[in-house]
């Protein structure tokens, strides 16, 4: 009989899985997170992959981790600091310490600290036996043996036996926090179901675990985190990237546009194309161009003909697609170009995330070009914004550009299914066959965009291009007042679309001492921080952009009810720089980092709590 | 084989119905003006309603060529022209796309998407003004430009060794290639309608004089008194006989071209190679490429027509295999696919 252990209630857990690139982590943190989900928690999860493909085994290089933030209320992010570090070699524990709270609960395969695991990892001693760990709740366990031990039966091969350890610790985690295994049993029996003896030897390591944490004393509690909050519905978990393609889809079909991707393969932006490569089912043409310029150039063909064109890219490859952001500008078609954000300049760190394409976004390109920019601020988030993207820029005729960044395009969170009956109508002003009123730059009234005329319609033979152009008539013309109005027209067209945006929303009161602004990925760390705050009974709010190019309507205002403005930032200053420049009436403190990190928690409601009280 | 996906005219089509209202601002006596007259003789001759024919180009005075045309018609980025043709061709399969492109725009600074439209084989006809100059700036060198020529910005004569255009298209696996005078819009004429009817990229090459920058450049190959010595019209199936007296041919001897006179040393009209442009080994088409003076005359005409799936055709069989077999059917099924769960 095993002793009856406690139990801890935890609002939110934050736990991480990291091992060798080999060791499986990444399965073992999406079937807990899965798991998680099922329970009813609310959560999200960010997988941390060594930036090299194949690192030398057992270093620090080589060590690939997943993150997943629980609660049972509502999740914003995927969490700073841990609560539960799995660590499956010394390596791992050595990269990922700093990210431990103290007290913190640390779960190691014991069998993996041998001399040379600890050299390898650069220890001196090893850190299990030398009391270095004595801050920590750690609980040992030879997880490799003991697996080897549990499929001593099973007659299998040891390499197979090694590979199942993440099983073992899997079901160790299950106990801990008194999860049922019917879910992993499950997948594990669906995606080995051509091998039985591998189905068979996870589940036995898998339960092998689970019983293993029973009966262990140094397990002495168990972790309960009960049943979010959350709105009656469908839900699946979701990365930033597959929402932002299934945004773009249910776009093309909602508009009856066909989609159109042209894209060059770049980190962190390379899974919305292997995505929609998957959907040709839904008839999206997915294009892999020969390098950026083609990517974009061919979608801008695509939309001259009807498709809904997309690209999508990371900094260098906007950098390269800046011209032709500016044919699409003058050539008034649709086009949405996503750009994945990651730390720059140049190739910079292709697999850590930052905000610093905002400037470029505005105004990186030759000539008067303004474009519509959206960025999104959570992984779920990028389906909303990918869909309302392709949505003003069919119907204003212009291109939109949307700013996601690395750690939303990896992250997951949980996502409410939506119905596309129920997504907002998209009518792209299409021409008519024989409109004798037809012109190539004859435009709404009210929206100012001109007609998307599509080749094969009859009586609609027109020709657009790079060239300035008379307005309605479409000609060529180096006219200079022509050309005054048309760079006033395209900058009022996009100008126009902030009476269809919606008014900037505040959390928090309206006026207050501290207006914290953020914009896109830093809205879960900013609402958790300025939560944290508001919880203590502070007069701090919060505003997240999305809508960026242009602003809300109701910008100034949600500005002018505070005594003090901090606009936070992962780059030098940008969207401050964006602020002080349409809105020089107001005094805009700053705060940044550019680490290719997020924020924390605690280093925002200290800079906030010093803000507050300086004089 | 023309496109039997494409809509055909219920009418027949004259010229006047791709007649343009612009003016067409070309130099008087530039090779440009030839060109638009062989396109407008030949879609009407194609026959595809006159809504489903796009003109893309890039930046260059060629590349004004959509704006003289009445199709639809889009003037791009220079170099670009192949990229955003690409993206109209696989989008819209129903149109017949036309490129019209300078050697700078398809060989310099968008040598890249030329070579890469090439070697996939998407079904659009690039039309490929090569008047060994930029034109529209006034008169550099280009990649096309022979050696040692003095242009203004080569005031000592280039060091670059040229791009034989021949060579490049067939290098990147072209399945069409062909070469025109400016200066025979008949021939022309032929060579458009051959290359409508090739399934995927089909290169023309015209040898366009630019009067003003670089004027006479083909000349010792084009002008009235050296054409019929120095130029090989080639023809389907038949021998590669030229010459004033047609008593010049090419025999293959060993792994090489020769440029022989019937009669001389043995030689008879048996021995000349005859030509067959739908031969899928490049072999002979590479050779007949890269003749050129004084040895050899300059092969015009259908060089090389061999068959090869397109890139737009497979795009359209693996929608229609994925739309048949996969249980996703609309955007609905999708976002409820895989692991859902209702709370
Ligand atoms: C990005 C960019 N670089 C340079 C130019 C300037 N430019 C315009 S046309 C041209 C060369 C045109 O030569 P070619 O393609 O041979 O066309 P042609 O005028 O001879 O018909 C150049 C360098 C440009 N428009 N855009
Ligand atoms: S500059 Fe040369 S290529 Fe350009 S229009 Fe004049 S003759 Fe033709
Ligand atoms: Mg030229």
């Amino acid at each position: 009989m095993t002793k009856q252990k406690n139990i801890v209630e935890l609002e939110d857990v934050v736990v991480k899985f990291v091992g060798d690139s080999g060791d499986g982590m990444q399965l073992t943190g999406t079937l807990f997170s899965d798991t998680a989900a099922l329970a009813g928690n609310d959560l999200a999860t960010f997988p941390d992959f060594p930036a090299e493909i194949r690192a030398p085994q057992n270093t620090v290089a080589g060590v690939s981790g997943f993150q997943v933030h629980l609660g049972q209320r509502k999740i914003f992010t995927s969490g700073d600091m841990c609560d539960v570090l799995v660590v499956m070699n010394p390596a791992s524990l050595k990269a990922n310490l700093k990210w431990v709270k103290p007290g913190a609960t640390i779960i190691a395969d014991e069998s993996a600290f041998d001399e040379k695991g600890i050299e390898k990892a650069g220890y001196k001693t090893n850190p299990l036996e030398d009391g270095s760990l004595d801050s920590y709740h750690l609980i040992k366990a030879p997880i490799s043996l003991l697996t080897k031990e549990s499929l001593t039966d099973l007659e299998i091969d040891k390499k197979l036996a090694e590979k199942t350890k993440n099983m073992f610790v899997l079901g160790m985690m299950y106990f801990l926090f008194q999860r049922n295994l019917d879910n992993s049993l499950d997948f594990i029996l669906k995606k080995f179901s051509n091998k039985p003896e591998v189905v068979k030897a996870n589940q036995v390591a898998l339960k092998a675990g689970y019983n293993y944490a029973d009966t262990v004393e140094a397990i002495a509690s168990t972790i309960k985190v009960g049943p979010a909050p959350m709105e009656k519905g469908r839900y699946r978990n979701i990365t930033g990237n597959v929402a932002t393609a299934w945004g773009l889809l249910a776009a093309a079909e909602k508009s009856g546009r066909p989609l159109f991707l042209g894209s060059y393969p770049i980190t962190p932006a390379t899974e919305i194309l292997m995505e929609l490569a998957r959907h040709k089912s839904l008839g999206a043409k997915v294009f892999q161009a020969e390098d950026e310029i083609a990517g974009i150039c061919s979608a801008i063909g695509a939309s001259f003909t009807g498709s809904l064109g997309v690209t999508t890219t990371s900094g260098p490859g906007l950098s390269l697609k800046s011209e032709a952001l500016g044919l699409a500008v003058i050539t008034e078609l649709p086009l949405v170009i996503v750009n994945v954000q990651r730390a720059g300049p140049s190739t910079g760190m292709p697999t850590k995330s930052e905000q610093s394409d905002l400037l470029q976004a505005l105004f990186g390109r030759n000539g008067e070009a303004p474009m519509i920019i959206i960025a999104a601020s959570s992984p779920a988030s990028c389906f909303h914004y990918a869909y309302m993207a392709s949505k003003f820029s069919m119907e204003h005729m212009t291109p939109v550009l949307l700013l996601t960044d690395g750690h939303m395009g990896f992250g997951s969170e949980l996502f409410k299914i939506p119905k596309v009956a129920d997504l907002p109508e998209i009518n792209p002003p299409i021409a008519k066959a024989n409109d004798h009123d037809y012109k190539p730059y004859r435009r709404d009234p009210v929206t100012l965009a001109r007609k998307w005329a599509l080749p094969g319609t009859e009586g609609l033979r027109h020709r657009i291009g790079g060239l300035e152009k008379t307005n309605i008539d479409g000609n060529v013309s180096t006219d200079p007042l022509n050309h005054e109005l048309m760079v006033n027209i395209r900058e009022d067209k996009v100008m126009r679309v902030a009476n269809y945006i919606p008014e900037q929303e505040i959390m928090g009161e309206e006026t207050g001492d501290l207006l914290v602004v953020g914009w896109g990925g830093t809205e879960g760390m900013l609402k958790s921080a300025v939560g944290h705050m508001q919880r203590a009974g502070k007069k701090i709010s919060l505003a997240q952009f999305n809508y960026i190019m242009p602003l809300p309507l109701n910008t100034a205002e949600v500005l002018s009810g505070f005594k003090k403005i901090v606009v936070c930032e992962l780059n030098k200053g940008q969207f401050v720089k964006y602020l002080r420049m349409m809105h020089p009436e107001f005094k805009y403190l700053q705060y940044n980092k550019v680490q290719g990190l997020p924020f924390h928690v605690k280093e925002l409601t200290d800079v906030f709590t010093k803000i507050m009280e300086e004089k | 084989m023309l496109d039997k996906r494409i809509e055909k005219s219920p009418v027949p089509l004259t010229k006047d119905d791709f007649a343009s209202d612009q003016m067409v601002k070309w130099c008087p006596g530039c090779g440009g003006h030839a060109i638009l007259a062989a396109v407008s003789n030949v879609f009407p001759r194609i026959g595809y309603k006159k809504e489903n024919f796009t003109i893309v180009s890039g930046i260059g005075c060629s590349s004004r060529f959509p704006y003289y045309v009445h199709t639809f018609g889009f003037h791009g980025i220079h170099g670009r022209a192949a990229a955003i043709a690409s993206g109209v061709k696989i989008a819209n399969p129903d149109q017949s796309v036309w490129i019209a492109t300078g050697d700078g725009d398809s060989m310099a600074i968008g040598g890249n998407h030329f070579i890469h439209i090439i070697r996939r084989n998407i079904d659009v006809n690039i039309l490929l003004f090569n008047n060994q100059i930029y034109g529209l700036t006034k008169g550099q060198y280009s990649p096309t430009t022979p050696m040692g020529q003095v242009t203004k910005t080569s005031p000592q004569g280039t060091i670059e060794h040229p791009f034989i255009t021949a060579g490049l298209v067939m290098g990147a696996q072209g399945t069409f290639f062909a070469r025109v005078p400016d200066n025979n819009v008949k021939l022309m004429t032929e060579v458009l309608y051959e290359a409508a009817k090739h399934d995927g990229t089909s290169v023309v090459e015209i040898l366009e004089n630019c009067i003003i920058f670089n004027d006479k450049a083909f000349s010792s190959v084009t002008s009235r008194e050296k054409r019929e010595e120095n130029q090989l019209i080639l023809r389907q199936g038949e021998p590669m006989i030229y010459g004033k007296d047609n008593d010049m041919g090419i025999i293959l001897k060993g792994t090489s071209l020769y440029a022989v006179k019937i009669g001389i040393g043995g030689i008879t009209e048996k021995d000349i190679l005859v030509h067959d442009q739908f031969n899928p080994d490049p072999g002979i088409h590479r050779m007949l490429g890269r003749m050129m003076g004084p040895d050899y005359p300059v092969a015009m005409g259908v060089i090389r027509s061999a068959k090869a799936s397109t890139y737009d055709d497979l795009v359209e069989d693996q929608i229609e295999i994925a739309k048949r077999n996969s249980s996703i059917k609309c955007v609905d099924d999708l976002l409820n696919s895989g692991d859902t769960w209702e709370i």
